[in-house]
């Protein structure tokens, strides 16, 4: 059906963001497909490389799974966050990554915890790690005759931790920066760990550096501030209305910091 | 523009419209059906003054398109009152001054059965979570909490009996 209406049709899950995008003019298609009665779309499963969650499945559907809540608390962070109840009702997980926001709640801890992606265009089905599916603010890797159908997510190692942090003014504001960190710890060691950082690059992005820091280390006040440190560094913010440049690299070092404490506790290493 | 049928079931009653795509629930809601107790606001999901549930789940109907409502069952203000009584939940606004200039109560009304209709033992932190999405410019809150756990009782005690 995209395909039919070349480039002029967008697809429409919950509404929150493209409804807002054309009231304010910046997209103006001449037709909507509603991917949200897709019945393939919707819901959770568990399988042997995952679990895989349909892209039109709403925020509050992830909100009341247990699987999420058991597996992956770094998700629980973000959805206890996110938007309010209304929202979380209208809008869906791949509605955040789609639109490629470069502060989208689910982008960041969906990076960190190494998600696959399903996507689905006239010539048939391609798979792709998320982190090669962002290519700038608003921009990504995927056709305007294509849908993404499905996001999957590794089940974590025993010894595994993991949190979300953002900062923001109030509670409907979008992110000023946010942090995701998944930590797997045997013995005092970091044996696993990837850090992703929301708006402060054109994309969210990984701390590979920090990464690097940490792998092989034993996990010390020290080591952790280390790679606060190093995170902050290779953080690219610009400054804009929701903050300073300046003051977003503190946010990073401090988040990150924060993060990997938290990941750690959870971990139980 | 061409238009679509659609079914829907308003406060118990059934409409069979014929609305242009773009249109919104909330504007259906108001232009068509004449139900202009749904407030309209901000326009972009972050105030909550035009929350209606829809299938009983709570959603901005300003960010709603009216063709997505298709099929379902749409709860407004309207139908909080049955035969001239008022519902528990407006009652105890009511009684707790939860209303001042009163635009926003609507959708904090509706907004408050989805959360009673979930949960009749929430805590003041839960409210709190649950309400955030509807903005008050008059300052009502704290009292809207006060109105909300005493609806809860209400609404316990008249399930008991």
């Amino acid at each position: 059906m995209l395909s039919q209406y070349n480039g002029e049709a967008k697809p429409l899950a919950g509404g929150t963001d493209l409804f807002i995008y054309m009231k304010t003019r910046q997209l103006k298609p001449k037709y909507i497909v509603n991917v949200k009665k897709i019945p393939e779309f919707r819901g959770l499963r568990s399988e042997s490389d995952g679990l895989h969650i349909g892209a039109a499945t709403t925020i509050r559907a992830l909100e009341r799974s247990d699987l999420i809540a058991k597996q992956y608390p770094l998700l629980t962070d973000v959805i206890s966050s996110f938007g309010s109840v209304q929202i979380r009702n209208m809008a869906t997980i791949g509605g955040n990554i789609c639109n490629a926001s470069p502060g989208a709640d689910f982008a960041a801890p969906l990076l960190a915890l190494g998600t696959q992606l399903s996507i689905v265009a006239p010539s048939g089905e391609r798979k792709m790690p998320l982190e090669e599916f962002f290519t700038g603010p608003n921009l990504s890797n995927l056709q305007t005759d294509e849908l993404l159908v499905e996001l999957i997510l590794p089940v974590p190692k025993t010894g595994t931790g993991s949190a979300f942090i953002k900062l923001r003014r109030v509670s409907m504001d979008l992110s000023k920066v946010n942090v995701a960190a998944v930590l797997t710890v045997k013995g005092g060691v970091c044996e696993e760990v990837s850090i992703a950082m929301g708006a402060v690059a054109p994309t969210p992005v990984r701390a590979k550096n920090a990464e690097a820091m940490l792998k092989g280390k034993p996990l010390t006040n020290q080591t952790i501030e280390s790679a606060a440190s190093a995170a902050s560094v290779e953080s690219k913010p610009r400054t804009s209305l929701r903050s300073t440049a300046e003051y977003k690299r503190e946010v990073v070092r401090a988040l990150v910091k924060r993060c990997l404490n938290l990941a750690l506790e959870r971990g139980g290493g | 523009m061409v238009k679509c049928p659609v079914k829907l079931k308003v406060n118990g009653d059934e409409f069979e419209l014929y609305v242009e795509p773009q249109r919104t629930l909330l504007e259906v809601l108001r232009e068509d059906l004449g139900l202009t107790g749904t407030k309209y606001s901000c326009g972009a999901g972050e105030c909550g003054a035009c929350t209606v549930l829809l299938d009983g789940e709570s959603v901005v109907s300003c960010m709603t398109l009216a063709v997505e409502a298709d099929g379902k069952s749409v709860e407004t203000i309207e139908g909080m009152a049955k035969g001239g009584e008022l519902h528990p939940i407006q009652e105890a606004f009511l009684e707790h001054g939860a209303i001042q200039c009163g635009f926003c109560t609507p959708g904090m009304v509706m907004q408050a059965k989805a959360l009673l209709d979930e949960n009749l033992n929430p805590t003041e932190e839960e409210i709190k979570q649950y309400m955030r999405g509807n903005l008050c410019r008059c300052g009502t809150y704290p009292r809207m909490v006060k109105a909300i756990i005493a609806a809860a009782e209400k609404m316990k005690k008249s399930r008991a009996r």
